[in-house]
Order: structure tokens, then sequence, then C-alpha cells
């Protein structure tokens, strides 16, 4: 390895047989990335917290590993990172809200388990919206983060941090996290592959809860393969977690390279219709020529409830958020305020003060959305949509193997752009929440850039519950065909 | 639909919410601006559509664990996170007069 900037140019898999041939250490890899954060991420923001001290004691294990011929696998010895929504034993996890300041878990999230199991080595925290909730990284009560692509735009989110710090080469894999598109959404404004597997695929034990019957770990890459080799690790059942699926996990790996001959891929065309932006649309569009190409069947398909989906979503989901939000109340851990006004008052000035606007706004609109008199208008009713979202889903999957469409309606929109206007900031997520709400797998493939503003533009591919490796599959199939995107412009200036 | 302050007032008690003024207002609008847009679930017929109540299709399936004793957090490492605690309890202000 001739350089530091060559050893970040690799994905996530070739750094992986990099190691595994000794023609690098991890303690190069995790230097290069250590030195690639401090000097980028000023401008970034991606991260919350570098773990360096942690992150070289792992390498330095990694590559003793390595010398005993010992190596766990393709992770082994790789430098990673995960959003600050999962629990870190021993490192502080805030979920980038005030009301967890100085909070120290005393365990791992299941997922921050298996990787270090797998020899990865933990660079440290992302940024994120606070509580993962927001379409822009804006809402972090820290700092904002910044699409590499161009700082002035928002990375997306919530796993915002996480699809920068790829895009901006800090890390080779990372974790985050999808409620109604929060992987895919950020992967697709910084041009990285982003994975919400199934609901229940991966644990979410030690994952700070927003809502519990949407949220899923999942994994962003530089390259499909990437994010199937982290899949591989974090997938399976965790007892810990009883919705946790029982249902072995497939070959990940192995499906990648099948091709597109033979799928049929299923278009929504009112996907590519009215809200689209020309630019994404025109991408999304020779992405599927592309796929015909290749092999694969383009079939229409109908999701009539499709625009019934935002909505759907912004009752359920914030009213398990008011539930699962009433834990941090300055008891048991994070932020306390207001101690001499009695336990209520206590309660109401430690969350006053511990979250920002948009976890509010939330709690207020799911406290309202169960309160008596209005749960079967509103929380019953979305879910019964969510039914027929679901439905509408199972009789497209009667004609085809994925769906593929945009995964947003435009590419990064600029900070600031959507702050004061939250509904607008809602309908970022039209064609993502869907899928979390039917709980099936999504992901998020580059597919180019906007022809104009030279901005990654997303392709999403839905699939079959638990369907994970058609998606991958297709993705890569794509990937393969288009080559790799250019470097980022906005940190070369 | 429009919430009135009152309203606003309402939920921040049930929610455990200090709102300062400004944010009652704000939130006044924002909230009623939300209602409005998903009132057009009501455009939908749902009668005898089952809710989806669980997300995953074989939940409810899934074995649970024995019903064994296992070790947990120690109480020590349970309540060393909390921002008081009086030996291994969380303390809490006063609540009986």
């Amino acid at each position: 390895m001739s350089g530091a900037g060559e050893l970040l140019d690799l994905s996530l898999t070739g750094l992986s047989a990099a190691l595994a041939a000794g023609r690098v250490s991890a303690r190069e890899a995790t230097e290069a990335a250590l030195a690639r954060i401090e000097a980028t991420d000023g401008r970034v923001g991606a991260f919350l917290a570098v773990t360096a001290e942690r992150a070289r004691e792992r390498a330095a294990a990694a590559d003793a590993r390595a010398a005993r011929g010992a190596r766990l696998g393709p992770l082994d010895g790789v430098p990673l990172a995960v959003k600050d929504l999962f629990l870190t034993r021993g490192v502080a996890t805030t979920a980038a809200s005030r009301i967890l300041a100085g909070f120290v878990p005393p365990y791992d999230a299941a997922v921050v388990e298996r990787l270090e199991a797998a020899g990865a080595v933990l660079l440290g925290k992302l940024n994120l919206d606070e509580f993962a909730m927001g379409s822009s990284n804006e809402n972090s009560a820290v700092k904002p983060c910044h699409n590499p692509w161009d700082l002035a735009r928002t990375p997306g989110g919530s796993s915002g941090g996480s699809a920068a710090a790829l895009a901006a080469r800090q890390a080779f894999g990372t974790l985050g996290t999808d409620t109604g598109g929060s992987i895919r959404e950020p992967a697709a404004f910084c041009g990285v592959v982003g994975l919400k597997p199934t609901y229940g695929r991966v644990s979410r034990y030690g994952v700070v809860a927003f809502a519990s019957s949407l949220d899923q770990p999942g994994p962003l890459g530089r390259t499909v393969g990437d994010a199937a080799a982290l899949l591989q690790v974090i997938a399976g059942r965790d007892a810990r977690d009883l919705t946790s699926s029982t249902r072995p996990v497939d070959d990940y790996g192995a499906a990648l390279e099948e091709g597109a001959r033979g799928l049929t891929v299923g278009v929504p065309r009112a996907w590519l219709a009215e809200g689209v932006e020309a630019g994404v649309a025109r991408r999304v569009k020779e992405a599927l020529a592309l796929y015909e190409r290749l092999g694969a069947k383009l079939v229409d398909v109908e999701l009539p409830h499709t625009k019934y989906g935002i909505a759907a979503y912004y009752l359920i989901a914030p009213a398990e958020a008011s539930s699962n939000l009433a834990r941090y109340d300055g008891v048991r851990f994070g932020l306390r305020e207001g101690g001499a006004g009695g336990l209520k008052g206590m309660y109401g000035a430690t969350r006053a003060a511990g979250f920002g606007a948009e976890p509010k706004r939330r709690i207020m609109l799911g406290t309202y959305a169960l309160s008596a008199g209005y749960y079967d208008a509103y929380y019953l009713r979305a879910q019964k949509v969510r039914t027929l979202l679901r439905r509408d889903f199972e009789r497209a999957f009667e004609r085809c193997d994925v769906i593929a469409g945009p995964v947003t309606p435009a590419v990064a929109f600029r900070l600031g752009e959507k702050v004061a206007d939250p509904l607008a900031m809602y309908l970022e997520d039209v064609f993502t929440v869907t899928c979390n709400l039917a709980a099936l797998p999504g992901l998020s493939v580059p597919c180019g850039l906007h022809p104009e503003q030279q901005l990654p533009v997303g392709l999403q591919l839905i699939g079959r519950p638990f369907d994970e490796a058609t998606l991958l599959r297709a993705a890569r199939a794509l990937e393969r065909e288009q080559g790799p995107l250019p470097r980022p412009a906005g940190l070369e200036a | 639909m429009a919430l009135s302050l009152d309203e606003v007032r309402r939920i921040a008690v049930l929610a455990r919410l200090e709102l300062s003024p400004e944010e009652e207002q704000l939130f006044q609008g924002q909230l009623s601006a939300v209602l409005d847009y998903v009132a057009q679930l009501e455009e939908l017929d749902v009668s005898g559509v089952e809710p989806m109540t669980h997300a995953l299709a074989e939940a409810g399936a899934a074995p649970l664990r024995p019903d064994e004793l296992q070790p947990s957090l120690p109480p020590e490492e349970a309540v060393r996170a909390a921002p008081a605690r009086e030996g291994t309890f969380f303390k809490v202000p006063r609540i009986i007069e």
C-alpha cells in the first residue's frame, strides 16, 4: 500500500482482502482513518465522539490475531463507526440529545457486540438527528452534519453522520437505524449504499428506542458488497429482542454476483410522476432501462395507498415515540433539572430542558393521537391503513421480485432550507416510510449524479420480507454496470 | 384541524413537558398543520380492515426464553448513571408532604 490516501480509497471488502493478504495492517488502516477524521471532520461534523485509544487497542489485537494466523473473518481489523443511537459500554451514548448528557451505558447494543466479536475496530460514534427524528441531521442537539458532496447541504437524516463519514472516507463501513427512511435517505444524498433490513432481521437490543414497531438497525457501505459483509455479521436471532426473527440468515455474499438476468422488477409508475424532480426521475429511469438491458423484466405495479404513508407514519411513529421517550424523566440517567419543584416539576423541567424541538413536537403529536377520545380516530385508523399498505406490497410481489423507484423526490437540500416547516421536512420521506410500515427490506444504491446539480441520486429497491439477498443482488448488478461515482467534491476544495 | 392553545397546554401536561409561551404558540400552529395533513386518512374506508398490530408476521410465535433466573446488571451498575442516588437507590425529590 503506497499511502494513506490509497488505503482510504479501498472499500471495506478491499481493505479486508488487503488485511488478509498482509499488504496492510489494522494499525495502518486505523491510523489512516483517524488522521482523515482529524483532517476533515471539522468541516463534515460526522462524529460526535472519536474513540481513538480504544480503536488503537482493537487494531493491535487484530494485528496480533493476524500474526498468529487466527483472523476472525471479513470485518477483523476493519475500522468502522456506528450511529450514536447504539449503546456502547463505557463510551458515552447521546442520541444527539441534551437529555442523555453524561450517560455512559453499562452494556453494548447487540450489533456492537457482534461487530466487535467479528474483530471490527470501532472508531467512534456518529452524528444523527436527535433520537433519530429527522431527515436532515439538523435536529442534532450537538451540531449539524454536512454533506461531503457540498458542505452547504444536508447529508440527510437521521443517520446523516453514518452516510457522511463514508462519503468523506473517514470509515470503511458504518451502521445506522431506519425508522422511516433514516438509512436510505442519507445514503442516497451522500452517494453510498444503505440497507434497511426486514423488521426483525437485526436485533434492536441496546438501540435507543424511537418507534419500536418501525426501528431497524442496518448497514451503510461504500459498495453493495460492503453492506452485504456488514449485514452478514449483524443479522440473526437475538434472544434479548423478542421481535428478532428466528429465520436463518442467508449467505449475502453468495447472492451478490448472480446478476440481474431473470429478475422481475416492479415499477410503481406513480412514484416517477408528480412531485419527483426531473433530474432524479431521469436517473431512476435510466437505471430501470439498464436493468432491462441486463436481462431483467420490468412490470408495472400499483401501490395505491402510498400517498397515505406519510400520514399514517406521522401518527404511528410519534405515538410510539411518546411512549418510548417517557423514560427520560431525570430519575435514572442523563439530565436532571428543577429538583426543587417536586417530582412532577422535575419531570417537566428535565424534559423541557433536555429535548429539542423535534422530539417535543413528536411527543406532543403522539400523546394527542393516543389520548382519550382520539385513539380510534388517529392511531387505530393509521394502523388499519398500515394493513392496506402491507396488502399493496403483497399484491405487487405476486408479480415481481423487487420494486424499484426513487429514494427521495429530490437530491440533498440546503441546510436550513426546511427547518422552519416540519411538514415539508416530513414529506421528504414519502417513498421510504411505506417500507417501514409494511416491515419490508429496502435498499438505496447510487444511480448516478443529478445531471445539473452533480449530486448523488439514489435508486430504492424494496424486497419481500427477509429477501435482502435479492435486493443486494439487484443493487450489485446496477453498481457493477455503472461503476463507482466520482469522489465527492465538497472536501477537495 | 386547528388545536386551541388550551388543548396544546393539556397535551403538554399529559406529556410531562413544560412549554414556554413561545413554544405553545409554535406547536399550536405546527401540530395543527400536521393534523390537517393526516386528516386525509379519513378518505379511506377502513371498515373491516384489521389494524396491523405486529410488524413481524411471526411476532408472538418466536420462542420465549426459558423462565430461568439469569444474571443481570448488578444494582451498583444499574444506578451508576443516575443523576442523583443514595447507595443503590435512585434519589428523587420528596413526594410526600
